[in-house]
């Protein structure tokens, strides 16, 4: 069968490896798009959210493509992005194609819904269970190997001599574990990888600002779907850490992890958790960032999310009691990315002058 | 001759120049409208400010800020080039030291500012909407074919303001001329519109931002009386409208330039008679991978001096 998924990030890399070593056919989603932008938001009800249109748009590029069968997520709790799927589906029928959309819910919400679907696509692919867990095992390598390329990236980036060269080795390392097939040539690739960005000429006399990225978890993850946020925050200089990456939730060394439960953190500020989406979540985080002594915090937020505007609302707050700058970025059809970068730079200015007075009050504290 | 710095604003609508001298007094000042040609507004503007002072002064350092502020640094050979949020804070901070909170309204974008002791602690602005910017208000007097001067006075003879809608501009719109139908005179209609703005502005960049005084009205929407009386009336503050407020933007750029030449000693200035030089953009399509970028460039006559647009660098480091 010939089967697609939706466009996050550089996970496709590894998804497609899946697709294929399942015994299927992958379509790769293409990154989103002008195109994608115009016929999402042409099929897609007016009032849904941005990854709602971007991925209504995705679906039918990959349709067009020939895909069969869309491997998606679905959701738990009060967002209205777990029904997405649902919504898809619908929309796809309507529009006349013949694709059918497969969400895999949380495990922990349904674990039998989650194997039979999973079994399902094994069976389909005619592999043996063994087979099967080692493709599995692969792929969730080749997802960790490029977190790490990428998060390592956003170290590099603010000290790069020569604008472009992090990205030109991002992409490059980005190859190598796009063409490892087995579990030693993934480390092996992550680990080449890592050494061509470390290549990067650097100024290591430059003091970057460090700045956490929190909010909803499609922009955050699609850097078409926020203007490339992290990449200009690395060429302006500035050390970015994202709340979210596929893996982040296994990896003790990242700033978001599994020890210590993030609603506990929220909890002062809100009493109720999940409100839905990562509404939560953005409350936490930013008092995880100011504890791990951050300068400032980007919200990224779909216009009208209402776990986000929930977290918008208390964020000043917490901003207070922290003491740290938190901006947000609502995200809509707009691609114009001066708006962005305009905020960002005075955002920038703000942070700067501020870490100015807080090292001048500790000088003279001493 | 004395030294004075040059600040350059070129926003959405309006495209200001000021000169300052080195008391930070202005000496000169230039407000025209963009109308769509950011390159010939500059350099008509500077050619025509170039007529005002260069005869007393020469140009030690130079400043862009505003929506164009790259485009015409390259165009006016910038030693500095900033966004419009730090340089209004600048410019306010300069002319009212103990500034604690900065509105400032202009053609399409809304922020508001906070300092505290000088320092910008806290800032925002309109992201998905343009009800109640400049832009909006131009159109609302052009439609009722009254002078956008005198738009705000207007508002100040309103005797019952009546409430408009001030969510969206379409809806605004709509409201508007629901009660012109019904017979409301377009004083109270504008006086109503002047306090659905105001609302509007405090629900979306105001939210959940501690407003104290003194609070400084900038941006060329502060010409509107009528708006500065919504705001008085809204935050129960005297609203301090500045003398330059409509070119405040271009000051702070000022004030950087003059910062930013004490470490770069020497002045990229090009000089006031630029009008003559062809400037033009044109672009292409990388093919050297599937992101294909669009690969701006700009020829200064024959000669190109700048390329931008690629994500990868690639052809941005060709460029001299």
């Amino acid at each position: 069968m010939k089967i697609s998924f939706p466009h996050m990030g550089y996970s496709y890399i590894a998804l497609k490896w899946l697709v294929n070593h399942l015994g299927h056919e992958c379509i790769v989603p293409p990154e989103p798009s002008k195109k994608t932008l115009d016929l999402g938001v042409r099929y897609s009800p007016e009032f849904a959210c941005i990854p709602f249109k971007i991925l209504t748009g995705t679906y039918l590029e990959v349709a067009e493509k020939g895909a069969e069968i869309i491997l998606t997520s679905g959701g738990m709790g009060p967002c209205r992005a777990g029904y997405y799927w649902v919504m898809h589906q619908y929309l796809l029928d309507e529009i006349g194609k013949k694709v059918k959309v497969i969400a895999f819910e949380p495990p922990l919400c349904n674990l039998r819904d989650f194997w039979q679907k999973l079994h399902r696509l094994r069976v389909s692919g005619g592999l043996s269970v063994k087979a099967f867990i080692q493709v599995l095992k692969i792929t969730w390598e080749k997802i960790k190997a490029i977190d790490d390329i990428e998060m390592k990236s956003y170290h590099i980036r603010p000290y790069e001599e020569k604008r472009g060269e992090t990205t030109r080795a991002l992409w490059k390392a980005l190859e190598f574990v796009d063409e490892a097939n087995r579990e030693d040539e993934v480390d092996e690739a992550r680990q080449e990888g890592l050494n061509v960005l470390q290549g990067v000429r650097r100024d290591e006399s430059r003091d970057p600002l460090k700045m956490g990225i929190i909010g909803e978890i499609y922009v955050v993850l699609e850097p078409s779907a926020n203007h490339y946020l992290q990449i200009m925050l690395g060429e302006m200089g500035v050390y970015s850490d994202r709340s979210i990456y596929l893996s982040s939730y296994t990896r003790k060394n990242t700033i978001v992890n599994l020890e210590g439960d993030i609603f506990q953190v929220a909890r002062p500020y809100l009493n109720e958790a999940p409100i839905g989406g990562h509404g939560v979540n953005s409350i936490g985080e930013t008092i995880l960032y100011a504890r791990h002594g951050f300068d400032g915090v980007v919200q990224l937020a779909p216009f009208a999310c209402i776990p986000e505007i929930v977290a918008k609302s208390i964020i000043p707050a917490v901003s207070r009691d922290f003491d740290i700058p938190v901006l947000t970025l609502f995200i809509d059809e707009q691609t114009g990315k001066a708006g962005v970068q305009t905020r960002l730079e005075a955002f920038v200015d703000l942070m700067e002058k501020r870490r100015e007075l807080k090292r001048q009050r500790e000088r003279w504290a001493i | 001759m004395k030294k004075a710095y040059l600040g350059v604003d070129v926003g959405s609508v309006s495209t200001n120049l000021v000169v300052i001298d080195e008391n930070k007094q202005v000496v000169a000042a230039e407000y025209l409208r963009t109308s769509g040609q950011p390159i010939a507004t500059v350099q008509k503007g500077l050619y025509s400010i170039g007529q005002e002072v260069a005869t007393h002064f020469e140009i030690a350092g130079v400043g862009t800020t505003g929506s164009a502020r790259y485009l015409s640094s390259i165009i006016i050979g910038a030693d500095i080039v900033k966004n419009e949020i730090t340089a209004h804070a600048i410019a306010a901070s300069s002319m009212v030291g103990e500034v604690n909170t900065i509105i400032e309204i202009g053609g399409q974008d809304s922020k508001i500012i906070i300092l505290r002791d000088g320092v910008v602690t806290d800032f925002a602005m309109n992201t998905v909407c343009a009800a109640g910017t400049g832009s909006f208000l131009d159109q609302q007097a052009s439609r009722l074919s009254i002078p956008i001067e005198d738009f705000g006075n207007l508002a100040l003879k309103a005797k019952n303001p009546v409430r408009i809608a001030g969510r969206c501009a379409v809806f605004a719109e709509s409201d508007m001329i629901h009660k012109q139908q019904l017979g409301y005179n377009n004083e109270d209609i504008i006086a109503g519109l002047c306090e659905a703005l105001v609302r509007n502005y405090m629900n979306n960049v105001g939210k959940g931002k501690e407003i104290l005084a003194p609070v400084l009205f900038q941006g060329g929407v502060a010409a509107n009386q009528g708006l500065v009386e919504a705001f008085n009336k809204y935050l129960e503050i005297e609203v301090i409208v500045p003398p330059w407020y409509d070119v405040m933007g271009a000051i702070g750029a000022a004030l950087l330039a003059r910062r930013a030449v004490e470490k770069k000693k020497k002045s990229s200035f090009k000089g006031f008679n630029i009008q003559e030089i062809n400037f033009k953009t044109r672009s292409f399509e990388c093919q050297g991978c599937s992101n294909a970028c669009e690969v701006v460039q700009f020829f200064e006559n024959d000669d190109l001096i700048a390329r931008w647009g690629d994500r990868c660098g690639k052809w941005e480091l060709q460029a001299v």
